[in-house]
């Protein structure tokens, strides 16, 4: 029972952790149009900036939020000294041009930071286990995951559907000639968005680098999940990021968890052991085939298209 | 004509190039030239594949690192359970990749554009994790290939020379049938759909069993190289599947100039020989190569064949 409840609650952490990627990635394909893959790099960006910054600060807190401010910058400068001369071109000129990034970014990383990781450690206040149902511990630092991202997404849906900006935003995405006409900064508009994408891309890098180690390529393995989910949820609709986010969070990490069991049942241990760590790792591509094949266009297809 | 005419001047020059590479090597003494350059033909195999969907197709591809992989782990596989012969190991390869290339072409071919970028790559990624499951194949570590494949005295692929020519008849022989492939009603049908599907289907032809077709065809071409570069590094580890490697492919296809013959090769040769000179001048070579690659999107349209053709023109 206890497991239960952990491995569920890692799902949705790791879930929402996804979100906060997946958002930034389908909000910046949905309104420019552009397919960035060094998405994965901002959020790589972001862990190392908070690790270096909380270092420095002896805050880790203030070096959150210092990491959250440079991402947002990083996202901006790159916006407008590359990226935005790309909207408009081909898909894969996106690709490519996005794919040149990636190897700069780790290689810029590589050179500043050194080949080895490096390590972001909590303050005490984080680490303690939080009783959540008598009886069951949650350690605080992923509660407090939970909490920011559940508030991120919340924040992020009133920002759209209710503030100006996301009301020109949500313009932007239908018809973005015809909010240029209207008067609106468009180009403004664009880096805005790019920079909250990198934001949020930074905010996931830095809030799971206390849980795993800061790493060259960190991005890379979680920005194909981060495809699989807007793949799934259908590009460009936040919402469908959102739920495809937890659902992938929850099938990756419930079936790391009780898939070797449960083969163990119908298969011998020999067959089973062999079996189970390849399945697992499977899983959501599995899962994404079945919906490829159910709903092409995804879960939850944009209006618009 | 004249821009056609420096185009082929630069690609024969390249093909003479290829062909009398070994005669140099054995002059010069130089062993690693052609090493290096094996490696190159056998990724402009790759590349060329790669291009059938990518540049005449207009499937956009971004796992085709995968039949690398699984053509190499075919290889890696039976060798390792005591299968040495290449009359064996290699048709399971070629028919490997093409039953890999049918289900995820099956799959990814229900959607298109940007979808069919991330799909591809994601099934990709899901070959690379399979891989790195198997335990019993070394995981993570990767599988050395104790003996190259055996063709039974008919060639002998532990000698470089002919290794070389081997993976260089290979090279050509595919670009010969991409081009007999190209000029077919086939391969019309093909590029057809990928100018415009709808019209295709209107006039009645099944656009995805066309394109699924010319996906399998391109999947087993790539296994080809996949077992190739396994004899040639003595090696197959999940890295040569990795995303990056298919990124790899797609830029030396659009460096050399998608859709053309001879483009692929072109690209392969360049961006990998570019890639061996920046790392010589600095171990940080990706610092230079990224942004590179970003100038060549921005401004090198159509590639080196593009460019090429346009100097021609004056």
């Amino acid at each position: 029972m206890l497991l239960v409840v952990e491995q569920f609650l890692n799902g949705l952490q790791f879930g929402l952790l996804l979100f906060l990627l997946a958002a930034g990635l389908t909000l910046v394909f949905g309104i420019m149009d552009l397919v960035n893959l060094a998405h994965g790099s901002l959020y790589m960006m972001g862990a190392y900036f908070a690790a270096t910054f909380a270092a420095w600060t002896g805050s880790f807190l203030l070096g959150a939020l210092l990491a959250l401010g440079a991402t947002l910058v990083l996202g901006i400068v790159l916006e407008m000294s590359a990226l935005r001369h790309l909207y408009g071109r081909d898909h894969l000129d996106h690709v490519l041009a996005t794919f040149g990034l990636i190897l700069f970014f780790n290689e810029a990383v590589r050179l500043i930071w050194g080949p080895a990781g490096l390590a972001l450690p909590l303050p005490a206040w984080l680490t303690v286990p939080v009783p959540i149902l008598p009886g069951i511990h949650y350690p605080a630092y992923r509660l407090a995951i939970i909490v920011v991202a559940l508030l991120v997404a919340l924040l992020l849906y009133l920002g759209v559907m209710r503030t100006r900006i996301g009301m020109l935003i949500r313009a932007g995405a239908s018809n973005r000639e015809m909010i240029g006409a209207l008067g609106i900064n468009i180009k403004l508009l664009y880096t805005l968005v790019f920079g909250l994408g990198a934001a949020l891309a930074g905010l996931a890098g830095l809030m799971q680098a206390p849980i795993l180690t800061v790493q060259i390529g960190m991005g890379e393995n979680i920005l194909i999940l981060a495809f699989v989910i807007i793949v799934i949820g259908g590009i460009g609709s936040i919402r469908g990021a959102f739920l495809a986010a937890i659902f992938v969070g929850m099938i990756d990490t419930l079936g790391r968890a009780f898939l070797p069991n449960l083969l163990r049942e119908v298969l011998s241990g020999a067959a089973a052991s062999t079996a189970a760590p390849a399945l697992s790792s499977m899983l959501i591509y599995l899962l994404m085939a079945i919906v490829l094949v159910v709903r092409p266009e995804g879960l939850f297809p944009a209006s618009r298209r | 004509m004249k821009g056609l005419s420096v185009s082929k001047a630069v690609t024969a020059l390249m093909l003479a190039g290829l062909v009398l590479l070994p005669l140099y090597s054995y002059l010069s003494g130089n062993i690693f030239i052609l090493t290096l350059f094996t490696r190159i033909v056998i990724l402009a195999l790759a590349a060329a594949s790669l291009n059938l969907i990518m540049g005449f197709g207009g499937m956009m591809s971004f796992g085709h690192a995968a039949y690398l992989g699984i053509g190499g782990y075919s290889v890696g596989m039976l060798a390792q359970e005591g299968v040495g012969s290449g009359f064996i190991q290699f048709p399971v390869a070629l028919a490997a990749s093409a039953v890999y290339a049918l289900v995820i072409g099956a799959l990814s071919l229900r959607t298109r554009g940007v979808y069919f970028i991330m799909i591809t790559l994601a099934f990709a990624q899901m070959a690379y994790y399979v891989a790195s499951g198997l335990a019993r194949y070394g995981g993570d570590d990767g599988l050395t290939v104790y003996n190259r494949s055996d063709f039974s005295g008919l060639v002998n692929l532990s000698n470089r020379t002919q290794f070389y020519y081997l993976c260089l008849a290979c090279l050509f022989g595919v670009i010969f049938l991409v081009w007999r492939i190209v000029n077919s009603r086939f391969g019309l049908v093909v590029q057809g759909l990928r100018s415009n599907e709808q019209r295709m289907q209107a006039i009645g032809f099944p656009a995805k069993r066309y394109q699924l077709a010319c996906f399998v065809i391109s999947g087993t071409m790539c296994g080809l190289a996949g077992a190739l570069l396994a004899n040639n590094t003595d090696f197959v580890s999940p890295a040569v599947m990795y995303w990056t490697r298919s990124g790899d492919l797609m830029v030396m296809v659009i460096l050399g100039g998608m859709g053309t013959l001879f483009g692929p090769v072109m690209g392969a040769v360049v961006y990998l020989l570019l890639e061996e000179f920046l790392s010589q001048i600095t171990e940080y070579w990706a610092l230079i190569m990224g942004p590179l690659l970003l100038l060549i999107v921005l401004f090198g349209r159509g590639g080196i064949m593009g460019l090429l053709g346009r100097v021609g023109r004056g």
